[in-house]
């Protein structure tokens, strides 16, 4: 099974390398991982996707809950969260391509960010599979190139991870 | 407040800590803090022959007291040697802190002279880890150094320090910090009421129960209450590899060391019981056999554990208890007092009596020798009854180590110093060497074979710079003896590069050499006067050359992908 767990972290050097490090050194695997600053300076957040049956998933948490940087974690997937992925994409676009790939993004909400002649730059979020539904819509042969950030996600309703 | 620079507060902040002993090596990065220790008398300074020792001194001086071990090293070289000594550390959950010096802020990252990424490469290895920034977070570092590394589920940690954080010349205000904060480290210490009362409760009504103790009993200095326990119910224990001594050897409820040569008794009993209670182990596969689904198949499984992470690792619990052994075992003793249920005597009776029926396999009886060979488990024995029991014993690791596990009885807690977990050759020496700094006036033997102890020979130079007096009792089988077993038993004997017979040297000579006493023993009948010979000389390290049996093999031993109840009991017997 997918999860999608958010570690709040010591904004401090080394401390990103723990936690990617235990991933290779238990062989857990990393689908997706993003991490940046929170509005709490001191604290990074980390999302990290990954699969496995319960007891691994079990292990993952307990794991990072060691790390010393690491002061919370949730699990999204146990409720229900709100997960987004932004990608960045690079199409062929000439001549009567243009209008089809227009069509296309307007239809999965995404936006042309960057136009040449022959290249529409589109930038496009929602879910992973919705970005891959994306790319599939688009054909083959279309796609330049695809910069995709990981999954971000957070709790819906009240629930906050936070010190 | 003091003006210090970087190496002082390094120094005074360890002896703040109550740090009075540092086991080091120095080099370029780390010659600030060297001349920092050459101006102060508080913080003694050994200086070893290779920083593997300096770990692995440190570590048998952590396991003996129970106080981390501390360690100097330098940048590069320095650092990386030290590594195998942290991974064992690590491994056994040891208290320690390795100080490792690092090129200075300026050049990090520039490949320079004798600069590595310590940090870096110990990450796997520590329980956490710090490269300092600024002079003034040193005394910060340091506390929250030897808090992390001592509480909880104990481990090494690791400050990297670049040279120019150590300079002389730049001094700052110094006061060691009382309190720390750490938000994101907190310590389980009682256990869960509700949980505990569910094991007390399962424990009440076993017809079969079991205990089985590993070094979390040791570390948590837990004894006490584990023999409380244990003879408050009446029941069966075992222990680990990491936790003898935890319960008195000696004792009748005991059944010896369980796993891969544990006893017949122990290993039956685990593999029948139908309440299995875990005080402090890990289910390591060394215990369970690596096929965890053969393991103990009727049986409900309590864990007493410190580590939420090693609850369910291996070996699914039915009742974790997450908690600090000590504290939980007593809250399970106040239960059971005031529990209107009771042990039921007449299952218990059922299940030692068959206990007895195992116990008369004799599983460790010691095969006869024959023209005058010597047998490697009557060493052991006759250590034993030298040392009245009571020495500090440290080992390698292969069959030695099993021997002394097996037949040196040990009835006191951090008495056996060895490297469980990780298994490292070249380990008992300098841990011996820890020891007997920890305790000038015991008895500190190394029992260990020619193999291991090649590995860190150098240390006689520091015995001998120090004056300890260590009896090295070396099980000389002119082979790497469990490579050699396990060639036997599943390489059809052929025997790879575990054999060098033929270039040995003159261990004796090699110990007179250094200054030292070196007596060889040959023939059975010179064992006990030779080796009282060797423990009456009380001032010197005597290296006592045993030439054994070179074709014995370690029995009991588990059958590859069994069942604990699955065991060799000698060369023609299995179960």
């Amino acid at each position: 099974m997918r999860h999608i767990i958010s570690v709040l972290m010591e904004n401090e050097p080394g401390a990103l390398s723990r936690v990617v490090g235990l991933f290779s050194q238990r062989n857990y695997n990393i689908d997706s991982l993003t991490v940046a600053p929170t509005e709490d300076q001191s604290l990074s957040r980390l999302t990290v996707t990954t699969s496995g049956d319960d007891a691994r998933i079990e292990q993952i948490t307990k794991h990072l809950n060691k790390i010393i940087d690491v002061v919370k974690l949730v699990d999204l997937t146990e409720g229900a969260h709100i997960e987004r992925e932004l990608m960045l994409i690079k199409v062929k676009a000439a001549g009567a391509q243009r209008a089809e790939v227009k069509r296309s993004v307007d239809i999965f909400r995404g936006q042309i960010v960057d136009v040449t002649s022959n290249v529409f730059t589109i930038q496009l979020t929602g879910t992973g599979d919705k970005l891959d539904a994306f790319i599939t819509a688009l054909g083959d042969n279309v796609v330049l190139e695809v910069a995709r950030s990981g999954v971000s996600g957070i709790s819906r309703g009240e629930k906050t991870l936070a010190l | 407040m003091d003006q210090l620079s970087g190496g002082e507060m390094l120094i005074r902040a360890l002896h703040d800590e109550g740090v009075d002993i540092v086991f080091g090596y120095p080099g370029g990065a780390v010659l600030h803090i060297y001349d920092a220790i050459f101006n102060q008398d508080k913080v003694e300074h050994i200086l070893v022959r290779h920083e593997q020792a300096a770990t692995h001194a440190a570590d048998g001086y952590a396991r003996s007291t129970g106080k981390p071990g501390v360690v100097l090293v330098t940048s590069g070289p320095g650092a990386t040697n030290a590594v195998t000594g942290i991974a064992t550390a690590y491994m056994d959950s040891i208290p320690m802190i390795v100080i490792s010096g690092q090129v200075e802020s300026r050049m990090i990252g520039t490949d320079g002279f004798q600069e590595t990424d310590m940090v870096g490469i110990s990450r796997p290895i520590v329980k956490h880890s710090f490269m300092v920034q600024e002079v003034k977070d040193i005394p910060h570092i340091i506390k929250k150094a030897f808090h992390i590394a001592t509480t909880g589920r104990p481990g090494p940690v690791v400050i990297d320090i670049p040279k120019d954080a150590t300079d002389p010349k730049q001094k700052e205000k110094y006061e060691y910090p009382k309190d720390l904060k750490l938000r994101s480290y907190a310590v389980p210490d009682k256990g869960h009421t509700g949980q505990i009362k569910k094991a007390v409760d399962a424990l009440l009504l076993a017809k079969r129960p079991m205990i089985y103790s590993g070094g979390g009993a040791i570390q948590d200095n837990a004894s006490e209450q584990l023999i409380n326990f244990t003879q408050k119910l009446g029941f069966p224990i075992t222990n680990t590899l990491m936790g003898l001594g935890a319960y008195p050897a000696s004792n009748k409820q005991f059944l010896g060391m369980l796993g891969m040569h544990g006893t017949y008794e122990a290993n039956m009993a685990m593999h029948h019981c139908d309440v299995l209670l875990c005080v402090g182990a890990r289910f390591d596969d060394r215990v369970t056999n690596s096929d965890t689904s053969k393991f103990c198949p009727d049986a409900t499984i309590l864990h007493i554990d410190i580590d939420p992470a090693s609850i369910s690792k291996t070996v699914t619990a039915d009742v974790p208890i997450v908690g600090a052994v000590a504290a939980v075992l007593e809250e399970m003793n106040d239960q059971i007092d005031k529990s209107d249920k009771e042990v039921d005597k007449q299952a218990l009776k059922v299940w030692w009596d068959q206990i007895g029926k195992w116990r008369e396999k004799d599983s460790l009886k010691v095969r006869p020798s024959e023209n005058g060979i010597i047998m490697p488990q009557e060493v052991v024995k006759a250590v034993f009854e030298i040392t009245e029991g009571d020495a500090y014993v440290s080992s390698d690791v292969g069959q030695h180590q099993m021997f002394a596990a097996q037949y040196y009885g040990f009835d006191k807690p951090r008495r056996w110093i060895n490297s469980g977990g990780l298994g490292t050759m070249g380990f008992g020496f300098p841990a011996a060497m820890g020891v007997q700094f920890a305790f000038p006036e015991a008895v500190s033997v190394c029992i260990t074979g020619e193999g291991s102890f090649l590995m860190n020979q150098q240390e006689f130079a520091t015995c001998m710079q120090y004056q300890l007096p260590i009896k090295i009792i070396c099980l000389n089988n002119q082979a790497l003896g469990m490579v050699k077993q396990w060639q036997d038993m599943q390489y059809g004997g052929r025997y790879s590069h575990s054999t060098y017979a033929e270039s040995l040297p003159d261990f004796s000579k090699l110990a007179e050499a250094y200054g030292h006493v070196g007596i060889k023993i040959e023939k059975s009948d010179e064992l006990y006067p030779k080796l009282e010979e060797a423990f009456a000389l009380k001032d010197k390290l005597v290296f006592v050359d045993v030439q054994v049996d070179p074709n014995e093999h370690v029995y009991p031993m588990a059958v590859k992908g069994g069942a604990m109840k699955d065991m060799f009991l000698s060369k023609t017997e299995r179960t």
